[in-house]
């Protein structure tokens, strides 16, 4: 097991620097972010000079990378566009995205197993293909056009939760956003634990556990739900990634300042360290949560064993 | 059981080759005496259906898959005439008429610019079709291409690009595009599509590597090495034929998700730019009205709802046709 998890970390070591030196790439074509700070007047050629030695511009861009990072893992973040630095940007944002990601992923999990349970019992009868067709709707509605509909049906017309968020954006006001942003996965959450339910249901251990007369609750959740569970964390897992970064969507619509939010502000305003900086904790966020889901698979399935 | 059990036309017969039949023969043999009995009057030892034949059997009497296939057409046709059913102009604007409901000839009212929705909401198919089809078909190309290539040969190329695959996996779509596309100023469909590709070729890439390494420890491959076929024509005749099938599923699947991206992307405004009509630019342009003009943001939003479900139960159909593991 120990070997395993260093094994795996070193794997991430050359994947984490690929994505963010593709990120690095990327935002260096935005242009000069020298000029960007100066708005719309042209600098003083030599007041840019020296911000640009100051902020190691000056330079080539494969003695930038390394420097950069090497300043990320001091902890040093640079500043953002309005000053601050971008840690102080980060420290606010990621409690807030984390917050609603962490409702995304509750609602996601207990309802879409829910519905997948339930569906994949009563596989082939109307209820099932109810739930099946349900899924295949919202999965087609993108996040905005939902987004913008159940704020407008439950924040404007029916008043039943805040329309927008305020800018500590406590729990309560969070509920709709994260529902909103859960939408999706709930549906692809539903049809993973029903297909898996639907062909475990017909297995030989299920069989016994009936046979042996264990209650049904019993033989569902012990027996079945976790064998049955499997993909559907694996799905959950590497999704935790996708929704801090894909709340950017929902934050915009419910004006909720995490990471999606000022990750967009750095981009308009072609601010590199804010962008860099807050993709680089993403990317880890996904390489870690990927390896704590093949972690759980060893708990999941007592048959898997790493060496 | 319909009587029709001879398969009018076999797509796994004229590009599969033996192959296909081999396979298809297989599984049309392991399921006779359970899921498909032989019909009482049928030829009892009548030719064998292909995986292809099959699933089209399957398809041309699944609902879902007749009514899809029936909206996909229509939305290609639009997108291709769409001034077959809508005569006025897109662009026309009359500001006295801004943001009206519907009126005679004009059933889905006007936009804020005074534009006639029911008109935009035709011409922006066009848009989302034709980065829809262009986007997975250059992800299906380089995906299937490399990620077969890498399943077949193995080794080092084949760890090179898993990482590579893994790398790309790592980067936030919605971000990597507002990043990547926001240095783009063309008004053209191109750098969205471009940059769907760059980041949706891993995807397809891991499926077809998946399927090709299956595909390759086939009884009939070894035979075929041994009786001295090139890795050409092993690839081509024997392979490619039978590990296309989840890849042609992913892709039909991934094509609505391209065209819900391309809506996210101009929603953000990095996708595409004005002067194209496109579903995602009208929703956005829409969004800040919606109380007092939702009709503005629903009939778009309609639009682009329905065809990306189109597209995922499409997908959702042909998959069930070809996975015989889920009847």
């Amino acid at each position: 097991m120990g070997r395993y998890v260093i094994r795996r970390l070193l794997q991430m070591i050359p994947v984490f620097i690929g994505s963010t030196f593709l990120i690095f790439l990327m935002v260096y074509a935005l242009g000069d972010p020298v000029a960007a700070m100066f708005g719309d007047r042209a600098p003083d050629p030599a007041t840019a000079a020296q911000i640009r030695h100051d902020l190691y511009l000056d330079q080539p861009l494969w003695k930038q990378y390394p420097h950069y990072m090497g300043q990320i893992f001091q902890g040093n973040f640079g500043i953002a566009f309005n000053g601050r630095p971008v840690t102080e940007l980060m420290s606010s944002a990621f409690s807030v995205t984390l917050r609603l990601t962490l409702v995304a992923i509750v609602i996601e999990m207990v309802v879409g197993i829910a519905l997948g349970v339930f569906s994949g019992l009563r596989r082939g009868r109307g209820i099932d293909t109810t739930v099946l067709v349900l899924t295949l709707v919202v999965v087609s509605v993108p996040t905005f056009v939902s987004g913008y509909l159940l704020q407008f049906v439950f924040g404007v017309k029916w008043e039943w939760a805040a329309p927008t968020v305020a800018l500590d954006a406590p729990l309560g006001q969070l509920l709709l956003p994260g529902l909103v942003l859960a939408l999706v996965s709930l549906a692809y959450v539903t049809r993973l634990t029903r297909t898996s339910i639907a062909e475990n249901a017909r297995a030989d251990y299920v069989r016994t556990a009936i046979a042996k007369g264990l209650p049904r609750h019993r033989v569902i959740t012990r027996h079945l739900l976790r064998n049955s569970l499997i993909p559907v964390v694996t799905f959950i897992g590497t999704d935790i990634g996708a929704l801090m970064g894909g709340a950017i969507v929902t934050e915009r619509i419910f004006n909720i300042h995490g990471v999606g939010y000022q990750l967009y502000q750095g981009i308009l305003r072609q601010n590199s360290p804010t962008v860099v900086g807050f993709v680089t904790i993403l990317v880890l966020v996904f390489l870690i949560a990927n390896l704590l889901v093949d972690l759980l698979y060893a708990v999941l399935d007592p048959r898997i064993r790493y060496a | 059981m319909p009587e029709s059990h001879v398969p009018k036309e076999a797509i796994g017969h004229g590009d599969g080759g033996t192959a296909a039949l081999a396979i298809g023969e297989a599984e049309s043999l392991e399921r006779a005496p359970t899921a498909r009995p032989l019909p009482p009057g049928g030829e009892p030892t009548g030719k064998p259906r292909s995986l292809w034949s099959d699933a089209w059997h399957d398809l041309r009497r699944n609902p879902v898959f007749v009514v899809s296939a029936l909206v996909i057409v229509f939305l290609v046709v639009i997108a291709l005439w769409p001034q077959l059913i809508a005569t006025g102009n897109p662009y026309r604007a009359d500001l006295a008429k801004a943001q009206q409901g519907a009126g005679p000839g004009h059933p889905f009212g006007y936009d804020t610019q005074g534009r006639d929705v029911y008109t935009r909401v035709v011409y922006g198919a066009r848009a989302s079709i034709t980065v829809g089809t262009c986007a997975t078909a250059g992800v299906a190309l380089l995906g299937g291409l490399l990620g077969g290539l890498a399943g077949f040969f193995g080794g080092w190329w084949d760890t090179l690009l898993s990482r590579l695959a893994d790398i790309f996996f790592g980067i936030p779509v919605l971000l990597g595009g507002l990043v990547f596309l926001s240095v783009v100023t063309s008004a053209t469909v191109w750098p969205v599509i471009g940059f769907i590709v760059l980041l949706g070729w891993p995807q397809i890439a891991r499926i077809a590597r998946g399927s090709v390494v299956t595909a390759k420890q086939n009884d009939y491959v070894q035979a075929a090495r041994a009786l001295g076929a090139g890795n050409r024509r092993l690839l081509l005749r024997h392979i490619a034929p039978n590990a296309v099938a989840p890849v042609i599923v992913v892709a039909t699947i991934a094509l609505g998700t391209y065209i819900a991206l391309e809506a996210t992307l101009s929603y953000l405004g990095a996708g595409l730019k004005p002067p194209t009509v496109s579903w995602g630019i009208d929703i956005s342009a829409a969004s800040t009205h919606i109380r007092n003009a939702p009709h503005m943001l629903l009939w778009p939003a309609g639009a682009l709802s329905i065809t990306v479900l189109a597209f995922i139960m499409l997908g959702d159909a042909v998959r069930d046709a070809l996975d015989p593991k889920l009847r």
